[in-house]
């Protein structure tokens, strides 16, 4: 089970003093975080990609690369990468780059984009979300497991004998995510190629996801990966936790009646018990996030969201010490559930140890 | 023979509200040419108002919500009734047809209504309200009943009353429900492409 936390990179005024930190600082706060993920013994950090204000992370695999540089063991990741509006050949070359350079501690979360703008911005259309992602994602596929591609589709020019470099570290490309919290034909990609799935429910209601997840698993198991169970599934989670529970919900309550995605709207009480937030003791976090498995199963990759609506450095790195004491129980309790034959969270090592390249040409070889 | 569920959606905010007697009146007209045994479930989007507002900034339904949503898509007819504000729908009425999934009323019977301080307004139900559930792809029937205050003292025996355009809209909704199958809402995983579908639809 790998735990870890996930940034969107807001830039966002701090409630409670009026403060907004410039660019340069939430950057660099960043990866003070991730350093800081690794000193408390979580395995994964990732950055979202945004190209709009309040934005910050336009250039993930610029940040992981040096975040990579000042990290030995964390796993470098995204939440998520634009499959719809980068170049498939671009993303190709970014991650396998970044995964020579970190040794192999790279994954990456494909996601659409919701931010209407961005695609017109990138020369696409958001009607045909669906279809970039599809399309895109089979060209990036074969660009890291074939030496030589010919390409032609209908989004991109083609290509007449391409290779791109560098080639992946051993072989073996970097694990991809697909997330999505609305489309089961995302959910659809993800079993197909025998990926991991990432649910991102932490604003909405767990009961959509279950849905979502359930068909996932069914899918992936239809398409000769496994058993349902054996299929990869990360979450999200959202938490703010002070020993004393109190102190927790009246330290947080600002930055939650403020924050961009749900400020103004519900009451802290009606969206803590409507989703995966949590605002508490280390307690309460634990149980609360002891019940995803409950209703998704056994899991692979969790993800928190630690650092938004204008929390400031210092309290998001308490709280990741916090955080450092939660996940060696969650660890324990989650590992120890999970049956020998469901897999751990992906690693380079352990995909290459599995020599996953031969089931991927075999995959390869029945699409084309 | 299935029994036929007639949802009654109501955006009158004061309590009493006429949009709301006009809304009773307009099911029970409905329900008089249908078999027996007609369910009628009324929403009063008050009840409802700060679920709305909420679903609108967090993009999800509270459980309230989300069981009315449910039973507006359930229904074998809808009777949607507003008051006319500033010559238009309630924002309220509004929001609440704005939270929900533009494509789930396709096809769905509805009866409009509305209720105003003076015949003046009526057209609004013409000019806004109808546009409303078209580009929602929603049957509406010809009639909409619109009911300005001097309607309710209005005599029956004058000819083109009120009482008689909700009889008359009732009865053609209850014919449109009549002729149309029992509403199922559709489900977003009956038909998902396969992999191979996705691929070839490019």
């Amino acid at each position: 089970m790998q735990f870890g936390i996930f940034t969107v990179g807001d830039v966002t005024t701090d409630p409670t003093t009026g403060r907004t930190p410039p660019e340069h600082e939430r950057i660099k706060a960043m990866v003070t975080m991730a350093r800081k993920a690794e000193e408390v013994g979580l395995d994964v950090f990732a950055t979202g990609e945004h190209h709009n204000p309040p934005f910050v992370p336009s250039s993930p695999t610029t940040m992981l690369g040096y975040i990579a540089a000042q990290t030995r063991d964390l796993i470098l990741s995204t939440a998520t990468t634009l499959i719809t509006t980068n170049d498939p050949v671009k993303i190709a070359e970014d991650f396998a780059m970044l995964q020579h350079l970190a040794d192999g501690r790279v994954d990456l979360m494909l996601g659409r984009g919701n931010t209407g703008p961005v695609y017109p911005w990138f020369g696409q259309d958001i009607r045909k979300g669906i279809e970039l992602a599809i399309e895109n994602y089979h060209l990036l596929h074969r660009l890291w497991r074939e030496d030589v591609v010919d390409w032609e589709g209908e989004f991109r020019t083609p290509l007449q004998g391409f290779t791109s470099v560098p080639r992946p570290l051993d072989g073996v490309p970097p694990f991809v995510w697909h997330g999505s919290i609305r489309s089961p034909e995302i959910a659809e990609q993800a079993a197909f190629y025998g990926d991991g799935f990432f649910a991102n429910h932490i604003f909405w209601p767990t009961e959509h996801f279950v849905r979502l997840v359930g068909y996932y698993r069914q899918r992936f198991a239809h398409y000769g990966h496994g058993t349902p169970e054996q299929a990869i599934v990360g979450l999200g989670g959202q938490v703010f936790m002070r020993k004393n529970s109190q102190d927790a919900v009246r330290e947080f309550r600002p930055y939650f009646d403020n924050a961009p995605v749900y400020g103004h709207g519900p009451s802290l009480e009606n969206f803590t018990s409507q989703t995966p937030l949590t605002v508490g003791s280390p307690q309460q976090v634990i149980d609360k996030t002891l019940t995803f498995r409950e209703h998704f199963g056994d899991y692979q990759r969790q993800l928190f969201l630690m650092d938004h609506a204008g929390l400031p450095l210092k309290v998001v790195l308490e709280q990741l010490d916090l955080l450092g004491e939660v996940v060696p129980v969650l660890r324990r309790e989650l590992d120890a559930l999970r049956p020998a034959d469901v897999p751990d969270g992906p690693t380079h090592e352990a995909r290459v140890a599995a020599s996953v390249t031969d089931a991927d040409t075999d995959l390869e070889t029945s699409i084309r | 023979m299935t029994t036929r569920t007639i949802v009654v959606v109501s955006a009158g905010l004061s309590q009493p509200s006429s949009t709301r007697l006009l809304a009773d009146q307009l099911a029970a007209a409905t329900a008089r040419d249908l078999p027996a045994g007609t369910q009628i479930i009324t929403i009063e989007l008050r009840d409802l108002a700060h679920d709305i507002v909420d679903n609108l900034l967090t993009r999800f339904p509270s459980q309230a919500l989300g069981e009315a949503i449910e039973q507006v898509l359930r229904a074998d007819g809808l009777i949607a009734v507003t008051p006319l504000y500033n010559g238009s729908y309630a924002g309220l009425f509004k929001s609440f047809f704005d939270v929900i999934d533009p494509e789930a009323l396709a096809g769905k019977p509805v009866l409009i209504a509305a209720t105003g301080g003076t015949a003046r307004h009526s057209l609004a139900l013409e000019h806004v309200i109808r546009p409303l559930f078209t580009y929602l792809r929603a049957m509406t029937v010809p009639t909409a009943v619109f009911a300005a205050t001097e309607d309710w003292g209005s005599a029956s025996s004058s000819g083109g009353d009120l009482t008689a355009r909700i009889e008359r809209a009732g009865a053609e909704l209850a014919a449109l429900i009549d002729r149309s199958q029992p509403a199922a809402p559709a489900d977003p995983y009956a038909c998902v492409p396969s992999f191979e579908q996705l691929l070839r639809s490019r």
